[in-house]
């Protein structure tokens, strides 16, 4: 079910701003790839790219070709809507719908496509993906109660178990911790690490500790100064990024050298 | 932090100006007002011109003064400004309630007479058919009906347009030419806000005495109409706000589930401000509700029940309102006066007009408030849920 995606050429634009310049990379099935750099390089730009997010923004495009499975998410006659039905998004600050209960939020991506659901599948639908996000024993007990009403980690998790149940191959994750005090980062890291075994995940983040613990591989985008667009410096195994980092630049920066 | 007199009073470095700063307990604004009271009364019954109104204004104006210089001297002078600005305050809350409270008094003491007798809910239930002169019956059934049929007609005409132009320009006018188009639109309805009700009501007249060439038509419909070019701009101000509070970060969630656009508007972004549009509506709903104008022009008037929208004249309270009380006294030559159909007698009562003007004016704010109850119940049954 976890798909590899192959990026080739893309520039992404803000309306006639290029924010981030010639991106081609491959990400691989069944591991975490961690992006960092330093705040407005476009990392979050690169990945809400990957599944049609960015045109969401009034004058947002990007150019190029982003490939999973073989077929272009950016080719013609082809629906964002499908696209994001097969690559998940987690963002920055935790979003439950504040109208539903926590078993509603889980069951979001189902109910408001209007999809028919018996009742035993979403149980089961609900069941399983709480606890794919590690959040089935704090909550089984009510799962009828407002999804607003959990603390702010447990919010996370139910964001990212309503994400899985729409059954992606990618999962995109956009400085999911950066919310979050140090246990809930913890649940939330070690949710990861087992969630590698059935997607793709790609995950943006500030903090180089967070992207050492949870990745396979990183990615460091940079920017040559303000107006100017970003770019992917370096990506590699994560082990050899902060060791051993190939680009100087790259090296700067993890070593808090930057700037 | 200079809340504690002890600490205060005794520390010179806490204080700014020199003098002690300290804070007195509330009653002390009782004595000083005690003082001005008192000073009123003495000043105003020397100059012979003692009056309760009189006494509370100068009262009050003596209070600032006395109140400040009292606070100034025992207080410090930060401590005194505070209690100047909240007297102020005060006052101000107090002479915005005078008019509200004096109206709702003066529309229940005039019209809760005529409203319950000669047994409640007679009032309600008749209509004027067949009421002439000083007669003590008659009643406001018919301008009920016309008025809730009416507004509804304004509603179903306003809301879903409203409502779809708000939309747009939140969800769609967002970028490029569309974006050109929404500010034109949002123009345009700034413009419609400021429209005089009584151009509204030319309006549905000359609209509808073009489409059937018939100078005299008067129908309910075109009151609806009519009222409907007031009330869409106010629907699209308020939901247009109301949907712009729904934060961005709902629609990404949505987006990022495969939720098409469509069903994203539907089901999370009206979902949730759901409880706001509703108070929007209501509000549109309870300044249309009123007008007389435009009324008098479309719909004219009629002394008996005519529950269709689309046939004849129609009676609304706004309008019943005023020509019962353009009426005037009524004249009565005997006690009592026979109706000449029915050969009932009815008592005769020179004031009748007033009081069935009085009983309707209450009906309407009755009206409005219920309506606005009815709103609130809504919103508090589909606001977002918190708790654990």
């Amino acid at each position: 079910m976890a798909q590899a995606i192959n990026v080739e050429d893309l520039n992404i634009y803000y309306g006639d701003f290029l924010a981030v310049e010639d991106v081609t990379v491959t990400l691989q099935p069944r591991s975490v790839t961690a992006l960092i750099g330093p705040s407005g390089c476009g990392k979050s730009t690169f990945l809400r790219t990957l599944n049609r997010m960015h045109e969401v923004i009034p004058g947002a495009y990007a150019k190029g070709s982003v490939e999973i499975e073989g077929s272009d998410i950016y080719g013609p006659g082809v629906d964002p809507v499908n696209v994001r039905r097969r690559v998940g998004m987690v963002f920055q600050k935790p979003n439950p719908f504040p109208t539903m209960s926590i078993k509603d939020n889980v069951l979001a991506g189902v109910k408001l496509n209007n999809k028919r659901i018996s009742r035993s599948a979403s149980e089961e639908l609900v069941e399983t993906s709480l606890k794919g996000a590690n959040l089935w024993e704090e909550v089984k007990d009510r799962l009828d109660k407002p999804g607003l009403g959990l603390s702010g980690g447990q919010q996370q998790r139910l964001c990212i178990a309503r994400a899985i149940a729409v059954k992606p191959e990618v999962i995109l994750m956009d400085e999911p911790c950066s919310a979050l005090d140090p246990i809930s980062t913890l649940a939330i890291e070690d949710l990861i690490h087992e969630m590698k075994q059935d997607f793709t995940i790609v995950i943006v983040t500030h903090n180089m500790q967070q992207a050492s613990r949870v990745s396979d591989r990183t990615g460091f985008f940079n920017i040559a100064g303000t107006g100017k667009p970003g770019h992917l410096i370096e990506i590699d195994e994560t082990e050899k990024m902060f060791t051993n980092p190939s680009n100087s630049q790259t090296e700067d920066y993890i070593s808090g050298r930057f700037g | 932090m200079s809340a504690t007199p002890a600490r205060t009073a005794s520390s010179g470095l806490v204080t700014g100006s020199g003098a002690s700063e300290r804070r007195l307990p509330w009653y002390h604004l009782l004595l000083t007002a005690a003082i001005a009271i008192a000073l009123a009364a003495i000043v105003l019954v020397l100059f012979d011109s003692f009056s309760i109104g009189g006494l509370v204004v100068l009262g009050y104006v003596l209070h600032l003064v006395i109140g400040y210089g009292y606070s100034r001297i025992r207080e410090g002078r930060r401590w005194a400004n505070d209690r100047f600005a909240t007297l102020l305050v005060f006052g101000a809350f107090a002479v915005a309630m005078i008019p509200l409270i004096s109206l709702l008094w003066e529309v229940l003491h005039r019209g809760l007479g005529k409203l319950i007798s000669p047994y409640p809910g007679y009032f309600w239930t008749a209509d004027m058919a067949g009421v002439v002169g000083g007669m003590v019956s008659g009643g406001i059934a018919h301008a009920i009906v016309g008025t809730l049929l009416i507004t509804l007609g304004a509603s179903i005409i306003s809301v879903p347009i409203g409502l779809l132009t708000a939309i747009f320009l939140v969800e769609y006018a967002r970028y490029g030419a569309l974006r050109v188009l929404g500010r034109g639109i949002t123009f345009l309805v700034d413009v419609m806000t400021g429209i005089p009700s009584i151009v509204a009501g030319l309006f549905g007249l000359a609209l509808f005495i073009t489409i059937t060439n018939d100078p005299g038509i008067r129908i309910g419909l075109m009151g609806s109409v009519a009222l409907s070019v007031l009330m869409v701009p106010t629907v699209v101000r308020s939901s247009e706000e109301m949907l712009r509070l729904v934060p961005l970060e709902l629609r990404e969630a949505a987006y990022g589930l495969g939720v098409p656009k469509w069903l994203t508007i539907v089901k999370v972004v009206l979902r949730t401000s759901i409880a706001g549009l509703t108070t929007g509506v209501t509000l549109a709903i309870a300044r249309v509700i009123g007008e007389t104008a435009p009324l008098l022009l479309t719909v004219g008037a009629l002394p008996m029940m005519n529950g269709n929208l689309f046939s004849g004249r129609m009676q609304t309270l706004p309008t019943f309102i005023n020509s019962q009380y353009r009426s005037g006294n009524a004249v009565c030559n005997s006690d009592a006066i026979t109706n000449p159909i029915t050969h009932m007698q009815y008592a005769c009562s020179t004031t009748i007009n007033y009081d069935r003007a009085w009983a309707a004016a209450l009906t309407l704010i009755l009206m409005v408030m219920i309506l606005n109850i009815v709103a609130r119940l809504v919103s508090r049954l589909f606001a977002p849920k918190l708790g654990r």
